[in-house]
């Protein structure tokens, strides 16, 4: 087993667990390339890829291109912001505009769901999706599955709960079916209103005490609120939520073992989590940031090895 | 498929010891040396020749590292298969040192010619020589040759050159195997 079952990364439904164990060993090795003194490695000299950004990303879109640059692809880099969309191109001409350019791959996120499993279908280029709506990120949710490994040794078996807005997170999402591919047991914990109402049918256990939740875990991932994305009030105040279901200092210590914080990113400091967790050891916020570029160019050779000549 | 022997274990043994003299010749105490086995076979006879420069000719500061050339091949995306990384294992610096590339059968050079590039990663080497246990002659594509060789072999592009260690594959041995030709 040398090679992905599939020929894009649209989202983590569509992979089975052997996809996933070739992507971490492969980042195992990409995780050392980018500790060596010269952090680049010439293997997709031949290949371009285009960065298309259709919504706001600091993290992602730096991670993505610094890995596909680290693989010493051509990079080009498109935001919606400035761009053709505005005056009413549709996506797909939008994309054949630029693959007209000689263009091998397309790492691409949307605000809407589906929209690089509709782009796989109508252009001819390898597609990666870096977060389409509230569906699904599946680089943000290998990242954490391989930093969870890094920290704990595996992922089967572990128990992970997820909190906070699972009903706005494509984070959440992808991180439900990377973790029971690999064998691991998943809780969703949040205010009712931020539960999908279903969310049990994928088979996770569901959780309104955040007490009871963290006492359960290994490993807590804090997902930011999306205010962004929410178009009516879901939870009365701020302060309130913090109070139910925001992490701090006092309350890890409370609890019987020590457990692993992570968090995807932006960190509402004070609101999720406060200052002194996120710096504290237990937190492996920065390693899922460096580890989110060996994960991506593992993901990047690993699908670029199948375009041919 | 047939084969034949082209070195036996007490041959393969007598070679080794030769090589390693040979570094010794040129190379004095290892101070300023490094010894990179090429993945992934290279990393054997590299493990091989360092035990015997420590163990029976008493070379006391050996350094001794891995290097995976993987991601610098040229033929990425040109075969069938996805190319599968092994391991780099270098916890120094190769800066100003002589460097000595150690793989077990040269043949076409292209994996050296990575390794050339691959090295660069970890600094600017004084020298870069190569130690290899079959040298291929005749069937380079590139013009890379060895520094030391342990034995030469005038085989043909369908034959294939196989080494055998005896902590892999139970005895230390070298063979010539002719492929059969599918369809």
């Amino acid at each position: 087993m040398s090679e992905l079952s599939v020929n894009h990364l649209l989202g983590i439904k569509y992979l089975n667990s052997q996809d996933i164990q070739l992507i971490f060993e492969t980042a195992d090795h990409f995780k050392e390339v980018i500790n060596r003194p010269i952090k680049k490695v010439p293997s997709l000299r031949d290949i371009t890829i285009a960065n298309l950004f259709f919504e706001n990303s600091t993290r992602t879109r730096l991670s993505f291109e610094l890995a596909e640059k680290r693989l010493s692809a051509d990079v080009i880099n498109f935001s919606a912001a400035q761009s053709s969309v505005k005056k009413g191109e549709t996506l797909i001409d939008t994309v054949n505009n630029i693959l007209s350019m000689k263009v091998d791959m397309v790492v691409m996120r949307h605000p809407n769901p589906g929209a690089g499993v509709f782009l796989s279908k109508h252009v001819n280029a390898s597609i990666v999706n870096a977060g389409d709506g509230a569906h699904e990120h599946p680089t943000q949710a290998l990242l954490d599955s391989y930093s969870i490994r890094e920290r704990l040794g595996s992922v089967e078996g572990k128990n992970v709960v997820i909190v906070g807005d699972i009903l706005h997170s494509r984070v959440a999402l992808s991180n439900i079916f990377a973790l029971q591919l690999q064998g691991a047991n998943v809780m969703v914990c949040g205010p009712k209103t931020l539960l999908p109402k279903y969310i049990d049918k994928l088979g996770v256990k569901v959780e309104t005490d955040l007490r009871k939740a963290l006492n359960w875990c290994d490993v807590a991932n804090m997902l930011r609120v999306q205010n962004e994305r929410m178009d009516i009030s879901y939870f009365p105040s701020t302060r309130e939520y913090t109070q139910q279901y925001g992490v701090n200092k006092a309350l890890l210590d409370s609890l019987d073992k020590e457990i692993t914080i992570m968090h995807p990113g932006p960190i509402n400091r004070g609101v999720e989590i406060t200052s002194d967790v996120a710096d504290s050891k237990q937190a492996i916020i920065l390693d899922q940031v460096q580890n989110g570029v060996a994960v991506r160019m593992a993901v990047i050779y690993l699908l670029a090895s199948k375009i041919k000549h | 498929m047939s084969q034949k022997v082209l070195l036996n274990a007490k041959e393969v043994n007598i070679i080794l010891h030769r090589l390693a003299c040979q570094l010794i010749e040129n190379h004095n105490n290892f101070t300023d040396t490094v010894l990179i086995g090429i993945q992934p076979r290279g990393k054997y006879l590299a493990q091989r020749l360092a035990k015997m420069l420590q163990d029976e000719y008493h070379v006391e500061q050996l350094h001794l590292g891995f290097l995976d050339i993987t991601f610098f091949r040229d033929d990425f995306r040109r075969g069938d298969k996805t190319l599968e990384a092994n391991s780099t294992e270098i916890n120094f610096l190769v800066e100003g040192k002589n460097v000595v590339f150690i793989d077990d059968v040269l043949y076409t050079g292209r994996s050296i010619r990575a390794a050339l590039t691959a090295i660069q990663s970890f600094g600017r080497p004084k020298e870069i020589e190569l130690l290899t246990l079959i040298d291929r002659r005749f069937s380079r594509h590139l013009p890379i040759q060895p520094t030391y060789s342990g034995r030469q072999v005038d085989a043909i592009n369908k034959e294939k050159v196989m080494v055998n260690w005896q902590e892999n594959e139970g005895e230390d041995s070298v063979y010539l195997i002719e492929k059969e030709v599918s369809g």
